[in-house]
């Protein structure tokens, strides 16, 4: 593309034509200030925030939305910019719950730090009349509290146009104006997926998950109880993130150097259900295949998919494979199999699991997910409570040494961490698909066609003769637009592999936030994947079947992959439901 | 269960559903379809409740908030019908300063609904309006066509029993 030449603070700048002015800043490592938008997602240029002096434009620009033009030139720091910025944020407080102290997001809040950067206090704004909200408990996964929101919209975008569903809006006009649902609704009686990622958006702290760091600290300070973590590929691909580390950092032995420390009485790896989910799955293909069951089969460890899936797609519940995600299997083997072989009470167990998800806190009320008559996971915190938790709990995470998780369900391979990543599930399952029908080793176990962070992916590979068509999709507009070209007939793939949120779970609901400034320009979700690959790559171990605790898992109780024994503990059911109620 | 759906149940009929149906067929897949399919709506019901807003929500695939958002954007939209006794208290400044507020809220308490709501049964809708041009009997409140002047907060249940 063709280059334009600018001057920005009488800087000459060369940026691609069709680049906004905020993009040109930013190549010539200039940052200006925005608050309501999100590339690609939130372009509204409502907020004021980035606001730009142009030599011969009468106003000050917008400069998230302002194309260049060659010769133009350009200011962004001069007084009269600072004092309007200055007026933006004033104009916000006056309408704000200024509760920093207590509030969530203090610290990594983008009014916050825009506040800090540009002296304007919390005594510092127009007086007038404030709305007064209540907070929307109604959700199993998260709390609105709107008392804090600046009606950026980006959550409202984020719902509608990456995950197709439009469940939170802007609501009145004026003064009045709210997000919220139709009908004033709260989010738990909308078709909401529990995603989290409104929440992964929000600057502020309006919007936060469920939490449950407390209940935690007293299960594991009472003596009765046997309490036990599971933590999901991911978020050792991101807890770094909350304690100063780059992104990109693999955490995963000072976290569970940090776990043990809490107090958990065993430290224990999602991987290892990870891979079982892959065992059963792969069992499950092979057999839909085989014996001509609905194809294509889908995968069903996102919760926020399956959610979704039996709202917008009742109709195709049963193309969903029926194992439960691996946080449910391990929960599952965790009450029945690891029970009995420690003598364990099972009901003295409480279930915990870190995930960078929140649909993960719906999932696990969810009808069927109790093997041993006792829910399967009793709590599912974020990788952002697990933060909150380790700095309340008084641990110097930098500080920590490396450690490994605890035997037997600490045991993992390649094929279980890269399931953070899109497509890594379908990578896993192929690895023990393939082996599985051929009979054969896999000379490479690397499946590059469905890596990647595209939202949607698709390969076909000659197995046993046999070809067999898989797609991947992973953000839920993205799954909507490949499901309905599967129902329209124009794919016929076997095997479907879907994340709720875009690029998978590295970039779940429930991972550290990162900032509309930072999110903007730098590829999140790659660069958090790229932790579990090179994980995966430096496993000896890298195909679940070969996992030598999962052998013996199978040897002493579940017997055969897809089993009686195996059903019943390790399968469950979904529903059908509507939008619209 | 919908928070903000209109209190008076919804007496929708056949025909009313029918043309609906036909405006939304013959509008949807043009460009900004939702604004000229909620004015028709409108005329076809008069106000637009929510199951008027979930037959355009299914038929167009346009989430319900959209629609609602839009509707609570717009003034011309309203979410309840109007009663059969329109009562409207003029909240322009001479009036105001007169004390109508007080009325508007005596009014909402006695009907047990808030401004642009209607009663269960039909009878009274409540909305606020500007100056109507009596500003010499401020305050001001009216009922269809009757003009109710020097309002104290004592004359309301006389009034509204006029049209029990
Ligand atoms: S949202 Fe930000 S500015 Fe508001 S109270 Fe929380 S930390 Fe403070
Ligand atoms: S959790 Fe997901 S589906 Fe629910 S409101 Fe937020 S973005 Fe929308
Ligand atoms: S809830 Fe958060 S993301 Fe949504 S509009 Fe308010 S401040 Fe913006
Ligand atoms: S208007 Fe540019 S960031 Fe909000
Ligand atoms: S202000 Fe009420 S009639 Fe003029």
């Amino acid at each position: 593309m063709e280059n334009v030449t600018i001057k920005i603070n009488g800087l000459t700048v060369s940026a691609p034509a069709g680049s906004t002015i905020l993009e040109a800043a930013h190549l010539a490592g200039i940052k200006i200030p925005t608050l309501c938008y999100l590339k690609e997602i939130n372009e509204i240029g409502a907020c004021r925030m980035c606001v730009v002096e142009v030599k011969g434009a009468r106003n000050l620009v917008a400069a998230c939305m302002y194309p260049i033009t060659e010769g133009m030139e350009v200011l962004t720091n001069t007084p009269k910019l600072i004092n309007s910025r200055k007026r933006t944020l004033q104009l916000l407080l006056s309408n704000h719950d200024k509760k920093c102290l207590s509030c969530v997001r203090s610290g990594n809040c983008e009014l916050q730090q825009l506040c800090t950067e540009y002296g304007v206090d919390d005594t510092d704004y127009y007086a007038g009349e404030a709305n007064h909200y209540e907070l929307d408990t109604s959700a199993a996964h998260m709390v609105r509290d709107n008392n804090k929101c600046i009606l950026c919209r980006r959550c409202v975008a984020v719902c509608d146009k990456v995950q197709g569903i439009g469940v939170i809006g802007a609501n009145n006009r004026g003064f009045d104006t709210a997000i919220g649902s139709a009908f004033e609704m709260g989010l738990g009686e909308t078709s909401c997926v529990s995603c989290g990622q409104c929440i992964a958006v929000c600057p502020t702290g309006a919007l936060y998950e469920k939490d449950y760091t407390d209940e935690i600290i007293k299960a594991i300070a009472d003596p009765d109880k046997y309490v036990v973590v599971q933590t999901a590929p991911s978020v050792r691909a991101a807890l770094g993130e909350e304690f100063g580390y780059p992104m990109g950092t693999d955490v995963e032995g000072k976290m569970a150097a940090a776990l043990r420390r809490i107090g958990f009485d065993k430290v224990f790896d999602t991987d290892w259900g990870a891979d079982l989910t892959i065992i059963e799955e792969a069992n499950e293909l092979v057999e839909r295949i085989q014996n001509g069951g609905v194809l294509p089969m889908i995968t069903s460890c996102s919760p926020g998919w399956i959610k979704y899936c039996e709202h917008y797609f009742p109709d195709m519940t049963e193309h969903l494979s029926t194992c439960k995600s691996p946080q449910q299997m391990f929960g599952a083997m965790l009450k029945t199999y690891f029970a009995e072989k420690e003598g364990i009470d099972p009901k003295k167990i409480v279930s915990v699991s870190v995930m960078p998800c929140t649909a993960k806190k719906f999932e696990i009320g969810r009808d069927d997910q109790n093997a041993a008559g006792v829910p399967d996971v009793d709590i599912s915190i974020t990788t952002r409570e697990l933060a909150r938790l380790i700095r309340r709990c008084g641990i110097e995470f930098t500080a920590l040494p490396d450690e490994g998780f605890d035997d037997p369900m600490g045991e993992s391979t390649g094929a279980g961490v890269i399931f953070g990543a899109t497509g890594g599930v379908m990578e896993a399952a192929l690895r023990t698909a393939v082996e599985t029908l051929t009979g054969e080793t896999l000379p490479s176990l690397d499946f590059k066609e469905v890596r990647g962070t595209q939202g949607i992916k698709e390969a076909s590979y000659t197995i046993a003769g046999k070809e067999i068509k898989v797609a991947v999709a992973s953000g839920l507009g993205n799954a909507r637009t490949l499901l309905n070209r599967v129902k329209a007939g124009e794919a016929d793939y076997h095997f479907i592999e879907i994340m709720g949120c875009p690029g998978g779970c590295v970039n779940g609901g429930g991972q550290p936030q990162v900032s509309g400034d930072v999110r903007n320009f730098t590829d999140v979700r790659g660069i958090r994947a790229s932790v579990l690959y090179k994980n995966d790559a430096a496993k000896t171990i890298r195909k679940s079947h070969e996992n030598p605790a999962l052998k013996k898992l199978y040897a002493e109780y579940l017997g055969k992959p897809g089993s009686h024994k195996a059903h019943e503990t390790l399968h469950t059911t979904f529903v059908k439901r509507t939008i619209n109620q | 269960m919908l928070h903000k759906k209109s209190n008076v149940p919804f007496s929708g009929t056949k025909e009313q559903e029918q043309a609906l149906l036909e405006v939304i067929h013959e509008l949807k897949d043009e460009k900004g379809a939702l604004m000229p399919i909620l004015q028709k709506a409108q005329d076809i019901y008069g106000y637009l409740p929510a199951e008027v807003q979930k037959i355009i929500s299914d038929e167009t695939g346009i989430p319900m908030e959209k629609i609602y958002g839009v509707a609570t954007f717009y003034s011309q939209f309203s979410l309840s019908p109007k009663g059969q006794y329109r009562i409207s208290v003029c909240l322009g400044t001479a009036c105001y300063v007169k004390g109508s507020g007080d009325i508007y809220d005596k009014l909402m308490e006695k009907l047990g609904i808030s401004g642009g709501e209607c009663t269960p049964d039909g009878k009274f809708s409540l909305d606020a309006c500007r100056c109507v041009g009596a500003c010499g009997l401020a305050p001001v409140m009216m009922v269809n066509d009757d003009v109710y002047g020097r309002l104290t907060v004592d004359d309301i249940d006389d009034i509204l029993a006029k049209y029990e």
